[in-house]
């Protein structure tokens, strides 16, 4: 089975940033990419490239805000936080995912 | 991210850097670490770990563009690497940005004409309310016509003053230009007679004093003058005490009551106003004593509306229509034969949009600027095709560079946006240029335009019209001559262009494909241009050799006006008399005539006309003018059958008319028309006058270079019934000399109060080519400009190719081709260039040659032998430059290049 290569679906990878940001707190971009991947039983494999950009252009809308903190490991990090305007943005694409799976789900069970 | 860090980016683009690369490094130590743990090696799981994560300049790239700063920061280092790189080659700096100045100035000084001559709104007060009042199209009514725009006769304009009420507000004017002299050399004042309402419902206000109020228009007509600004300056010197003093026009002396605001110049585009008085003042101008206001068939007044709010012109027009019947009722002229009257009655008013004023000049030149806009277009875009030619020329040189920065990485995006940075300098510079040039150009169009007895006054001051249309420009330009060549110069594989320079036999192809698809282009348009060009000229040339007739050169034509000189009416057909003897015998005068109005110099009359007693008004249409004694002899107009008018044509005795042969033709089929009579419809219901034909002259032009010749009936002077306190005077001269000095003297010792006026004939009738001659000029300057570009064009092509095939050639000359063999491949090439561009020119010149069609005289649109020149023209001068580049290439040393090699 192939991998899906998210970044194909437009706005996925917000939706999925948003959603692990909610549930996990703060996280760094590293991160993000690892709780994707594992959580999805490696089914999606962020594309790193398309990460980054991402995750700027979420802050300029105001979806996510960050700080510079040092890990565990003692490495300088940039770590990202859900903020409330993210979480109606997450709401929303939640919405419209779930009405376009749905949609796709009935055309391949009818046919 | 708060605005002004983003602001903050801009300046510190490092700071942001910094962070990004921290940013990534993290991700980067992060994977390795774990690649690390999975039992990798260091350095091949970094190598992994990065090529992972991608290309990570262009990722550095394209997260620093999500900040909306990022652009201007792009802009402002693109701009100074292009600037940069300008400086570095001064030459090809100098040679665009002048061209495009050229191109864009040229352009913007006829948009300016349009602008001002089309679309500019009046100086007044809302001027998108206002409307412009006329008869319907198809309309008639018959009477005398004065001034510039005779719409309506008082009576008309009184009714609709006071039945409508799609109005808030109407007002009236009519033109005419008064001698602020008294007596001798005339200085003329541009005059309007003016409703009370005129300046308070424009939305006109008094810079000193004040204007008309609907009082003024009534009994107490001396009530003074309201003068424009200009004029208040010119003639008054600006004085702030200039309220009182008076001004004299046609001996009437008027006091100064206001001074209008500096910006309103008129209502009519293409005129300035410089002295205004109350309409009912026309009955003091007028020999009668009563003057244009009691007349129902007196045409001289224009007028527009203020609509009311919530009104369009259509409703308006909605209106006018309801209310014409009454009007027309109201006004119907008593001499109207019942055919007449029943049409007039008919008559329908209407509304149009008034807010760009009222203009005779926008109907004669509107089309030509259109037509001028378009050349002055194809010149620009075909400079913008050479533009590109060279910066495609630049591109080459640069291609290992962009080669290298393709190969590490660079977006190809931003490439193209750096090399457009680079367009945009030189577009702007070259606007920056082109606007100052514009502000001469528009200014030398006007006085082109502009004759001595017609001056033109147009606000050409700038305004966000034509910096807009002039920004739009260097904008489109940009594109046009920067777009392509960016496109093209980062569209290569970074391996091949890095190979060594690409030296190969013939490379380049593909590219050079491109050049020479533009260069033909540039052929292509030029040839449209210089066959336009040919076609103005020889239209002109057509319309100056055109059989008028009569032998314009050597006549002067001296205006005579004796108003103030008070002679009573009884005498003035012995004043006329006396100022032709006066003028018969001074010297250098062969001959003198009187005559009405000269021809071609504005004047018409026209009546129907009724031959061998049929009645006049049921007769066919013809045109008049009146003559004295000697004037075809003087004019060198031919008499064909009869004889001329003499001293035997008293005022008591029969009427007499000499007619010209499309006159004979028209009446009389033909035949010797000398003893035939017609008659003209009595006036004011009396019998129709009966006219005994005397003569028979040559045709001659009437009022146009262009029409066909008329049917034209002359009365003689000496039969006058109703003589005016002014004459015109035909002169033929011999031996030049002073004769307006000594006709000055003579005329000023029988009464210095006596005004007189001279112009050349010839002078006249060149002014009245003024839009032939303007066309044919601008034409000719843009055609030569596009030959010249064009050529140039041909010439770099064929240069490049030369250079690009250097080692080729060489190889050529080594294995014996002869000098002629490499001349004729080189020019084999330029002939291919050629005859694209000359067959799509010429499909295009047809085309094009059409649009012209109504402004050419004498010709066909798709004149052969206008195609021909040009084409040959064209060839010709790019055959030569690019026998030059020919010619070094035969001249080169195969030893040399192939040492190169």
């Amino acid at each position: 089975m192939p991998k899906s290569r998210n970044d194909k679906l437009q706005g996925t990878l917000t939706l999925l940033v948003l959603r692990t940001l909610e549930s996990r707190g703060q996280m760094h971009g590293y991160g993000l990419c690892d709780h994707i991947h594992s959580i999805s039983d490696e089914l999606l494999e962020v594309e790193e490239g398309s990460l980054y950009p991402a995750l700027h252009r979420m802050e300029q809308d105001g979806w996510i805000s960050s700080k510079w903190e040092v890990t565990d490991k003692g490495r300088k990090a940039k770590f990202y936080t859900i903020t409330t305007r993210g979480k109606k943005q997450l709401a929303d694409e939640q919405e419209s995912w779930l009405r376009l799976t749905r949609g796709v789900t009935r055309v391949l069970e009818c046919s | 991210m708060p605005w002004y860090q983003r602001w903050n980016n801009v300046f510190r683009p490092t700071r942001l850097d910094n962070e990004l690369d921290d940013e990534l490094q993290y991700h980067l130590a992060e994977t390795v670490d774990r690649l690390v743990a999975r039992g990798m090696s260091e350095r091949d799981a970094l190598q992994e770990a990065r090529r992972r994560l991608g290309n990570y300049a262009l990722q550095k790239e394209r997260t620093h563009d999500m900040n909306i700063s990022a652009w201007l920061d792009a802009v402002r280092a693109d701009i100074f690497f292009g600037v940069r790189q300008l400086r570095r080659s001064p030459g090809f700096a100098v040679v665009a940005v002048l061209s495009l100045a050229l191109g864009i100035g040229a352009n913007t000084a006829i948009f300016q004409l349009v602008n001002v001559v089309r679309l500019k709104t009046l100086p007044v007060r809302s001027p998108e309310e206002l409307v412009s009042l006329d008869f319907e199209k198809e309309s008639i009514r018959a009477g005398a016509w004065n001034g510039r725009n005779p719409v309506m006769s008082w009576p008309i304009w009184n009714q609709i003053r006071i039945q409508q009420q799609a109005f808030s507000g109407v007002m009236a004017w009519g033109a005419q230009r008064f001698d602020l002299t008294n007596g001798g050399e005339p200085r003329f004042a541009e005059g309007l007679f003016v409703s009370g309402s005129f300046f308070h419902e424009l939305g006109v206000n008094a810079l000193l004093g004040r204007t008309f109020t609907e009082q003024d228009d009534g009994a107490e007509c001396t009530v003074g003058a309201v003068v424009s600004y200009s004029f208040w300056q010119r003639e008054l010197s600006g004085d702030r005490k200039a309220l009182g003093r008076k001004v004299s026009l046609d001996g009437h002396v008027f006091p100064v009551i206001g001074v209008t605001e500096p910006s309103f110049f008129g209502v009519e585009v293409g005129h300035r106003y410089d002295v205004a008085i109350p309409l009912c003042a026309d009955k003091l101008f007028a020999d009668n004593g009563r003057g244009r206001i009691p007349e129902s068939t007196s045409w001289w007044l224009a007028a527009m509306g203020r609509l009311k709010p919530g009104w369009t012109a259509q409703q308006a027009t909605a209106h006018l229509h309801a209310i014409s019947p009454g009007i027309m009722r109201a006004t119907l002229p008593t001499g109207y034969n019942p055919g007449l009257a029943k049409r007039y009655l008919d008559n329908k008013l209407n509304a149009s949009e008034g807010g760009t004023g009222v203009s005779g000049l926008r109907k004669e030149y509107e089309r030509p600027l259109w037509l001028l806009m378009a050349i002055a277009g194809l010149v620009l875009l075909i400079a913008c095709a050479n533009l590109a030619n060279l910066l495609l020329a630049r591109a080459t040189v640069r291609e290992p560079e962009i080669a290298v920065r393709l190969a590490i990485g660079a977006s190809r995006a931003r490439l193209v946006c750096q090399l457009l940075a680079e367009s945009l300098l030189l577009a702007g510079a070259g606007s920056a240029l082109g606007v100052g040039l514009a502000m001469l150009l528009s200014r030398a169009l006007v006085l082109f335009i502009s004759t001595s007895n017609n001056p033109l006054f147009l606000d050409l001051t700038a305004d966000w019209k034509m910096l807009g249309f002039t920004a739009a420009l260097a904008v489109v330009t940009c594109l046009i001559f920067g777009l392509l060549p960016a496109w093209r110069a980062t569209y290569l594989s970074p391996v091949a262009a890095m190979r060594a320079g690409g030296r190969t036999v013939t490379a380049g192809r593909d590219r050079w494909g491109l050049r020479r698809a533009l260069v033909s282009t540039q052929v292509a348009l030029s040839l449209v241009l210089v066959f336009g060009a040919l076609l103005f000229e020889r239209s002109l040339h057509n319309l100056l050799a055109v059989d008028m007739g009569f032998r314009a050169e050597g006549i002067l034509s001296v205006d005579v006006d004796f108003t103030r000189a008070q002679y009573p009416r009884d005498q003035r057909l012995n004043v006329y008399k006396d100022l032709r003897d006066r003028l018969a015998t001074l010297p250098g005068v062969a001959s003198v005539a009187q005559v009405s109005f000269t021809p071609m110099s504005g004047g018409t009359w026209d009546n129907l006309v009724g031959a061998d007693g049929a009645p006049g008004a049921s007769g066919k249409q013809s045109y008049f003018n009146m003559a004295g004694p000697n004037y075809f002899r003087t004019m060198g107009i031919r008499l064909l059958a009869g004889r001329d008018f003499d001293n035997r044509d008293t005022a008591t005795g029969p009427k007499e008319a000499v007619v010209n042969e499309m006159f004979a033709r028209k009446f009389y089929g033909g035949a010797n028309p000398v003893g035939h009579t017609f008659q003209m419809p009595g006036e004011g219901g009396r019998s129709d006058p009966v006219y005994r034909v005397i003569g028979l002259v040559a045709n001659t032009k009437y009022s146009q270079l262009r029409e066909e010749f008329r049917p034209v009936a002359y009365f003689s002077v000496t039969q006058y019934e109703n003589p005016f306190p002014s004459a015109t005077f035909v002169l033929r001269v011999e031996g030049g000399g002073r004769v307006e000095d000594y006709a000055r003297t003579a005329i000023g010792r029988m009464n210095p109060a006596i005004g007189i006026a001279f112009r050349s004939l010839p002078v006249q009738l060149n002014e009245s080519l003024g839009r032939e001659r303007l066309m044919a000029t601008l034409s000719e300057g843009f055609g030569l400009l596009a030959g010249l570009l064009a050529t140039l064009g041909v010439y770099g092509v064929i240069a490049y190719m030369v250079a690009r095939r250097r080692n080729e050639i060489g190889v050529r000359i080594a294995l014996g081709a002869k000098r002629g063999d490499v001349i004729g491949l080189v020019l084999r090439e330029a002939v291919l260039l050629l005859a694209v561009g000359l067959a799509a020119g010429a499909a295009l010149a047809f085309w094009a040659g059409r649009t012209a069609a109504t402004l050419l005289f004498g010709l066909q649109p798709y004149d052969g032998i206008s195609l021909m020149s040009a084409s040959a023209l064209l060839a010709a001068v790019a055959l030569i430059a690019s026998y030059v580049p020919a010619r070094r290439a035969a001249g080169l040393d195969p030893n040399v290049t192939l040492r190169n090699e």
